[in-house]
């Protein structure tokens, strides 16, 4: 299944955001989003996920979801987005309940996601009761256990502390290595784009416009050994973003 | 370093703790000071009635059954009107919490009808549902609805959009985000709404009872201040207190149950 959007403009109120954005997502693709905060990154993701709907522009999907995909298009959030009254197996098992499948489909889907992601001895736990990364964790298992073709991701690791985010950064591209989804990924850590994008959509400051696509054609399972060029790019894109980002910064923000 | 000196604590902090066996104690503290003090003859024993009395009456009227017939019609009243009335509410809450069509038009109508003292409504409830039960559950549905109805839409609009924006995201139906989301989220303040709209419930059933009731603590309390007497009088006062500690804690109860997971 492959995404395509074309000419996304929008604007909240006086505000504009996004402006004349064109991105497209192949099959098996990561594609990083990185630009200034309030560029409109995570607005954008959210046109992607059909969550809102852009002033212009049109969002296309192609081709037909793999068979029992139940929900193709999947999100995962910054804040995780568990409901705390719910264990972790029950935050996973939410998203399996409107569907036609049988209590033990159901629970084996589960126990399967959970011990895909190490979390089988957490199953009973809480949220309150997990820290950041195993929260996230769970939130990756639910959005896993709907069998997606796409993943969107709005800064899955901006909530987390640098230790976290690393080795739940390993995970993913473990977890991508196996399932081969697609992913949109935005983020404002040039580490973590160098490290998953194929390529990097590079958004100005607000009204958010694509500046710069780099490609990186570094198989994503080699690019631990080439780190000397990840990080010039990723030097290369921070030259790009520089400007942007500081006069973002000294934008007062509106509504 | 020969001068050292150690850093000066200066973190105390107003930290008040509760000790249970002190509030206990307090409690007990003051019946005695009082029975002590009617004993010494400090007191009038009509106007002011020993502990000791006001106990042998309470015992009185257990044994007679008088009591039960008072706090079983008290109590169907106060289960019947705040039932109606925090059925209504809920119902009227998450109406508003939901819908643009319920919050523009409801919104207005409870802030003009929720400030109006209940009671004032119990004459013309008397005209509508007659002298008898009707009125009476009226009136404390009637009290018990509007807090109730502000609590509820208060706490749909507490609750998390990122959740229902999740569970959008997953083509949750909007059933299943009503049920799995929104009600659990608003539940906290749907419960603290409870706690408020009993309380109320009581004030207005003693209220309504004192104005026409043959049966009930507070017709009792009514009849029991014509004829002088105030050991009666306190009797079902404490009655109507530990109606309010009960109800307290049966809401902490379900408090616990249902939160569990905070």
């Amino acid at each position: 299944m492959r995404l395509e959007a074309r000419g996304i403009t929008h604007a909240y109120g006086p505000v504009r955001v996004l402006e004349g954005i064109d991105l497209s997502l192949s099959e098996g693709e990561i594609v990083c989003v990185i630009g200034p905060s309030g560029c409109g990154k995570s607005t954008l993701l959210r046109f992607l996920a059909g969550l809102e709907r852009p002033d212009q522009g049109q969002i296309t999907e192609f081709g037909s979801p793999p068979p029992g995909s139940l929900n193709p298009i999947t999100t995962i959030f910054q804040d995780f987005a568990l409901l705390p009254w719910r264990t972790a197996a029950g935050n996973v098992e939410l998203v399996l309940e409107d569907h036609r499948l049988s209590r033990a489909a159901r629970r084996g889907r589960v126990a399967g996601v959970l011990a895909k992601l190490g979390l089988s001895e957490f199953a009973d736990a809480f949220p309150r009761q997990l820290s950041g990364g195993m929260k996230q964790r769970v939130a990756i298992a639910r959005a896993l256990v709907v069998e997606p073709a796409i993943l969107l991701l709005d800064e899955p690791l901006s909530a987390l502390d640098a230790q976290t985010r690393e080795l739940l950064l390993d995970d993913f591209l473990q977890l991508w290595l196996r399932e081969r989804f697609a992913a949109v990924y935005v983020t404002h850590n040039l580490q973590e784009a160098v490290r998953l994008g194929h390529r990097i959509v590079v958004l100005s400051r607000r009204p958010g416009r694509v500046r710069e696509v780099v490609t990186i054609d570094v198989p994503l399972d080699a690019r631990g050994g080439e780190a000397p060029r990840l990080d010039a790019i990723a030097r290369e894109l921070w030259h790009l973003l520089r400007d942007e980002a500081a006069a973002a910064d000294r934008e007062v923000v509106h509504g | 370093m020969a001068d050292g000196r150690p850093v000066p604590y200066r973190g105390e902090v107003f930290r008040p703790r509760e000790v249970r066996t002190l509030g206990l104690l307090g409690i007990a503290l003051l019946i005695a000071l009082w029975q002590v003090a009617s004993m010494c003859g400090w007191m009038s024993p009509i106007l002011a009635p020993a502990p000791s009395q006001v106990a042998a009456s309470l015992w009185t009227m257990i044994e007679s059954g008088a009591l039960w017939t008072n706090l079983k019609a008290s109590l169907l009243r106060l289960l019947g009107g705040w039932g109606l009335g925090t059925a209504a509410g809920l119902a009227l809450g998450f109406a508003i919490g939901l819908t643009t069509l319920f919050r523009s038009t409801g919104v207005p109508l409870v802030a003009a009808l929720f400030p109006i003292p209940k009671i004032a409504m119990l004459p013309l409830f008397i005209l509508w549902f007659g002298i008898g039960e009707g009125s009476k559950i009226a009136t404390i549905a009637f009290g018990v609805f509007f807090p109730t109805v502000v609590a509820c839409y208060g706490g749909v609009d507490g609750v998390d959009r990122t959740l229902v924006r999740m569970g959008r995201s997953f083509g949750l139906s909007s059933w299943s985000i009503l049920m799995k989301i929104v009600l659990p989220g608003a539940l906290p303040a749907i419960l603290s709404g409870f706690r408020i709209s009993a309380s109320i419930g009581i004030i207005l059933l003693v209220a309504a009872e004192m104005i026409g009731a043959q049966h009930g603590v507070g017709a009792l309390i009514l009849l029991s201040g014509n004829l002088m007497m105030t050991d009666q009088l306190l009797a079902g006062v404490v009655v109507l207190s530990v109606m309010g500690l009960t109800v307290s804690a049966l809401i902490a109860w379900l408090e616990r149950r249902l939160l569990a997971w905070r």
